[in-house]
């Protein structure tokens, strides 16, 4: 330690939203588990759909494929990633709480909502960003493996909404487990609750009447957030956008209760 | 003009009263020391003026503002918390600029910090693996970087070793120097006593004393004087005439309360007594301490099994 005089800081600014956005940015980069469940999500974003259409395409003779969707091999890839998504999303916040960093973050930001809202959005945009050339990459090639059989170019009706539209599905589904975490603030408990909602209730609807499951089941979470996805329409589905608003509308709600239990409860 | 401004400040976890009806100024220019026992409620206080817990009721302010509503609130305050707020897998110069970037405060700032310190060899080191001491240099980094006019700091010299003890010392002293408002948390009374002007005390939560330091111990001396003598006995008699108690101590030294050295020495002359000693008894700045807080420690040794 040298002599004990603090230096003068030169220029004085106040809090702005810029500068919450900048600091969440340097949190994000400078954790291991960020760079971790982003390469996963990456390696899975683009190899799944390599490995499902390389295996579909070598066994094409062996199958029926009357209703074959050349898309589907490519979404098995977004399907997976919004695992470590949603954990990261999850871990954003959880971790602050877990280690005692929202300490130093809400003295830093007492208003507190901007961090909330900074977190959920520089994540968001992150992952957008980083998976977008990913699932782009996932599509040409499988569609290439899967020329000499049946393939989609962008052109083809619907295809561009469901490439790019599952990249902001991953986005928005990683601010709504940032909100997830800002409820739970436990990182395993965080977790437990999105992998309920996103892989054990929906598979759990089928016990109910068959009629109640349609009504019901289009509703959830995943369900109307992947109806963005959809290429072809069935009865008891949302169509793709208005499934889309639903989705955003669950992840606005996870949001704003997270505010809420930001600003009430004692850090 | 006061800087920290508590009034009946009070906040319950559950059915536990942690700070009850606490009313204190915190002045500039002073270091202020916040003594307690452990558990006396000055942590919570101090999460109380960040705004991280919401109080029960009362109120407390920072230049007349709640922190939360300051714009620029790592100039206003720099804040070290006893528990550690750091995100363990994230390096100590990482998590500086993180911070430093809220307020839009530069890496030449952020670097400044590190070397003052005397983080430079670890900053890049993941702050989960930093040593007692160094995570404590982080925290202090950390309350700086703004160049905070109010310096509000939760036991800083835990874990710190004595060349780090004494460089918070002087650091603390020269804060105070420059103008600034420092608050500065213990339990070791010695540690006030060495670096804080000014003393606000509590127990369980309550205010016990708000007073500078000499008048702390002052007021909490037991006014007892020692007195030795060849003609003892026929002293005791003296002494008892004028309303004084008297207690033996060893052979010939007594020790007299309710009279000061002065009625005991004219006393004395009066009646031809001749004295070899004659000393006021001053409490010290720790048994002064002791002796308000005894009643407030949360678990007294006394009742601890044997």
């Amino acid at each position: 330690m040298t002599a004990a005089t603090l230096p003068r800081l030169e220029g004085r600014h106040r809090v702005t939203f810029l500068g919450v956005l900048h600091a969440e940015w340097i949190k994000l980069w400078s954790v291991r588990s960020t760079r971790w469940s982003l390469l996963i999500a990456l390696v899975l974003t683009i190899g799944l759909p390599l490995l499902v259409s390389a295996i579909i395409a070598s066994h094409w003779d062996q199958h029926s494929h009357s209703d074959f969707n050349p898309l589907d091999p490519v979404l098995v890839g977004p399907g997976l990633a919004q695992l470590p998504i949603g954990v990261l999303g999850v871990l954003v916040i959880t971790a602050e709480y877990s280690t005692g960093m929202i300490r130093a973050s809400l003295t830093a930001v007492p208003k507190r909502l901007p961090v909330l809202w900074a977190k959920a959005l520089v994540f968001a945009v992150v992952t957008f960003v980083l998976m977008l050339p990913a699932i782009l990459i996932a599509f040409f090639a499988s569609q290439s493996i899967l020329s000499a059989h049946v393939s989609y170019s962008l052109g083809h009706p619907g295809v561009t909404r469901v490439v790019f539209g599952s990249m902001v599905y991953l986005a928005v589904t990683g601010a709504l487990c940032v909100g997830l975490g800002a409820i739970v603030r436990n990182t395993a408990g965080s977790i437990v609750l999105f992998a309920a909602l996103f892989f054990v209730v929906p598979p759990l609807m089928n016990v109910l009447p068959q009629n109640w499951n349609n009504a019901i089941s289009q509703y959830l979470p995943a369900n109307a957030g992947t109806s963005l996805m959809n290429l072809t329409h069935s009865a008891h589905q949302l169509r793709p956008w208005p499934g889309f608003a639903v989705y955003v509308g669950y992840t606005l709600l996870s949001l704003a209760i997270a505010a809420a239990v930001l600003m009430r409860r004692d850090a | 003009m006061t800087v920290i401004e508590a009034r009946n400040l009070t906040k319950d976890f559950g059915a536990k009263r942690a700070v009850d009806s606490l009313t204190f100024d915190v002045r500039p220019g002073i270091v202020t020391g916040f003594l307690g026992p452990n558990g006396a409620g000055k942590s919570t206080t101090m999460r109380l003026v960040l705004g991280l817990d919401r109080p029960t009721g009362g109120s407390v302010t920072v230049n007349g503002m709640a922190y939360a509503r300051q714009p620029a609130p790592l100039h206003e305050v720099g804040a070290l918390l006893e528990a550690r707020s750091v995100h363990t897998g994230r390096s100590a110069r990482n998590h500086l600029r993180a911070l430093a970037a809220t307020h839009r405060i530069g890496r030449k700032r952020v670097e400044e910090l590190i070397d003052l310190v005397g983080l430079h060899d670890v900053a890049n080191k993941r702050a989960g693996t930093f040593s007692l001491g160094m995570g404590q240099r982080l925290g202090i980094a950390t309350a700086l970087l703004g160049d905070p006019a109010t310096v509000m700091l939760d036991e800083p010299v835990n874990g710190l070793d004595p060349e780090g003890i004494q460089w918070i010392r002087s650091l603390l002293r020269g804060l105070a120097a420059e103008g600034r408002t420092v608050f500065v948390s213990s339990h070791l009374m010695s540690e006030m006593s060495l670096t804080a002007d000014h003393l606000i005390v509590i127990g369980r939560g309550r205010l016990i004393a708000n007073t500078s330091v000499a008048d702390f111990v002052a007021g909490a001396s037991k006014k007892l004087v020692h007195v030795r003598s060849p003609r003892i006995d026929e002293l005791r008699s003296v002494v008892a005439g004028l309303g004084g108690s008297v207690s033996d101590v060893a052979d010939g030294l007594v020790e007299v309360g309710g009279l000061t050295a002065a009625e005991i020495g004219d006393a004395a002359a009066a009646n031809g007594i001749a004295l070899h000693e004659l000393t006021p008894q001053q409490a010290s700045l720790e048994e002064a301490f002791m002796d308000l807080t005894r009643d407030e420690l949360e678990f007294s040794h006394a009742e601890a099994p044997a």
